[in-house]
């Protein structure tokens, strides 16, 4: 069984149509990521899942319950971040964990709870006196307070610095190496590419792809290197056999052949090249394609 | 600890904490009760104005609790989305408004407490008190003024929502024969004012406590009609976030 099942979802707000026929599974153990722009229609989708409005057309079901209908009692067993807010801003950190674990009543330990989302020191202190990166983690704690079996987090990392992105990153792995179904709305490609096993990419209320990373990933694979902005980009495309493209300050060629002789020629060929012309090679790389290369590909260039 | 006792536990914390929620609730009434007691200044057709007074601040009391106190509160959580997080959690809708119930009943007891105490010690003689009425009354008055609060709290942004809660009080206080007898108004105003809800429970107030509950027929109507109008309005229109 799937933890989270939709299929054919429409979400319309009068004549705008926010989600149009979208289907997608997410799996206990793995972290769904469910990537587009904002107003792509992600926290439509998740805010269905989650039960906060019935979907116009299509179904969804979480743990084979309906979200809309059977809230309540799928509500003991799934974890909620918003995108934003939700606590009092005079609450407290700690009382206001300890109030969630006593609503879910599911024998997490609220001091245990604070400890893991690292708030130990703020425990008294109140919700609006809390930094960005702070309030996120508080926000996650609340999720983690079901024991979820499936966890819905939109965008959990905005607005969070370094340090604390990499202590939500751990979180959200540990849930999901412990079996939760984890859907994770978020518009930062590099979020996703960190830490989905699966990536849904919205674009326009549309589903444009649907697949595990590793096999988006690899479906294409791209060489990348900088050199002078004068380069003939006509002649090596030329002399290479394949189409060179200038993203930003780089030359990038792409290529579906994953034969590690082909990309060692590959190299030769463009060094030979750039060699010949005496024109420098810097910042070469070669390997699989970066998320936000495959989404431009896949949206026309738009993020 | 059970969701419902949690969630009341959360709900007397923010009484607590907002200190302009107990100034209202606490601070204004006793201090009208205080103040128009000891200064003789208001037409109150009575020769002390304590027994004028002592059943209209009790109906302050009721209004400044269900309608402000609560409107204003529940139109902040809806702002801050804490309504709409509440919704994700197993609590439901049913023990959430229960435990909003439970900690409006218990701040109106700790009201009516202080200020039948004051009343009391200020000299206020009841006559012919019918206890049980003047609690259906204040009951009666929770849910009317509870619907108000919470109709304007669930479709009014934050802040606007307390500025149009503060002023409604205001206007309530004056023309709703809680320290201005409605005689005393004029025609037009009297007419309007005998069909607000503060004036029919400050007079189905006074009649229980002073006079055994008698004459008061068409304010026990109009009471009761606003008892129900404004909670099923207000839960026909509220957005939770």
């Amino acid at each position: 069984m799937s933890a989270v099942v939709v299929e054919n979802l429409t979400i319309r707000y009068g004549d705008f149509v926010a989600v149009d026929r979208v289907s997608f599974r997410a799996e206990f153990g793995e972290v769904t990521a469910i990537l587009g722009p904002n107003g792509a229609g992600k926290t439509s989708t998740i805010e269905t899942c989650e039960g906060y409005r019935a979907p116009t057309n299509g179904s969804v079901h979480v743990l084979e319950k309906n979200p809309f209908t059977q809230r309540t009692s799928l509500h003991s067993e799934v974890g909620v971040m918003l995108q934003e807010g939700g606590v009092y801003p005079s609450a407290r950190v700690f009382e206001t964990i300890t109030q969630y674990c006593a609503l879910y009543n599911r024998g997490i330990d609220p001091t245990t709870l604070l400890v893991a989302v690292d708030l130990e020191s703020k425990a008294t202190s109140t919700w609006r006196s809390l930094s960005g990166g702070e309030k996120q983690r508080m926000l996650l704690a609340l999720a983690l307070a079901a024991r979820p079996r499936v966890a819905f987090l939109d965008e959990p990392t905005s607005g969070v610095d370094i340090n604390g992105r990499d202590a939500i990153r751990h979180i959200i792995n540990d849930l999901a190496a412990n079996g939760t179904a984890v859907v994770l709305a978020t518009h930062e490609l590099d979020e996703a590419e960190r830490l989905a096993q699966r990536v849904v990419l919205f674009h326009q209320g549309k589903i444009v792809a649907n697949a595990p990373l590793a096999t988006m990933r690899s479906a294409q694979h791209e060489l990348r290197f900088s050199s002078v902005p004068t380069l003939n980009v006509q002649e090596l495309s030329a002399h290479i056999g394949l189409e060179v493209t200038v993203i930003q300050d780089h030359f990038v060629v792409r290529f579906e052949n994953t034969d590690s002789a082909f990309s060692s020629e590959l190299v030769q060929r463009v060094s030979t090249w750039l060699n010949n012309n005496n024109l420098p090679l810097n910042n070469l790389s070669i390997g699989a394609q970066r998320l936000e290369d495959i989404f431009r590909n896949l949206t026309g260039g738009t993020q | 600890m059970t969701a419902l006792t949690t969630q009341l536990q959360a709900e007397m914390n923010v009484v607590r904490r907002n200190g302009e929620q107990l100034l209202v609730t606490l601070g204004i009434p006793l201090l009208l009760l205080g103040f128009f007691s000891a200064v003789d200044v208001l037409p109150t057709n009575e020769k002390d104005p304590v027994n004028f007074l002592v059943p209209g601040i009790l109906a302050l009391a009721v209004m400044s609790t269900s309608m402000v106190s609560l409107g204003i509160a529940t139109g902040f959580e809806r702002n801050y989305l804490v309504l709409k997080r509440l919704a994700a959690t197993p609590l439901g809708t049913t023990r959430l408004i229960a435990a909003k119930t439970l900690s409006i009943a218990a701040v109106e007891a700790v009201q009516m407490i202080l200020l039948i105490s004051l009343g009391f010690l200020l000299g206020w003689s009841p006559q012919q008190a019918n206890w049980l009425l003047a609690l259906c009354a204040v009951v009666l008055g929770t849910f009317a003024f509870a619907g108000i609060g919470l109709f304007l709290a669930g479709n009014l942004r934050g802040e606007v929502n307390l500025a149009a809660t503060n002023g409604l009080y205001l206007v309530l206080l004056l023309i709703g024969g809680i320290v201005f007898p409605l005689d005393k108004l004029p025609g037009a105003l009297s007419a309007i004012s005998r069909c607000l809800p503060t004036a029919a429970l400050s007079d189905v107030l006074r009649n229980s406590l002073m006079s055994a509950g008698e004459h008061t027929t068409s304010s026990w109507i109009v009471l009761l009609v606003w008892a129900i109008a404004a909670p099923l309005l207000a839960a026909k229109t509220f957005k939770w976030n």
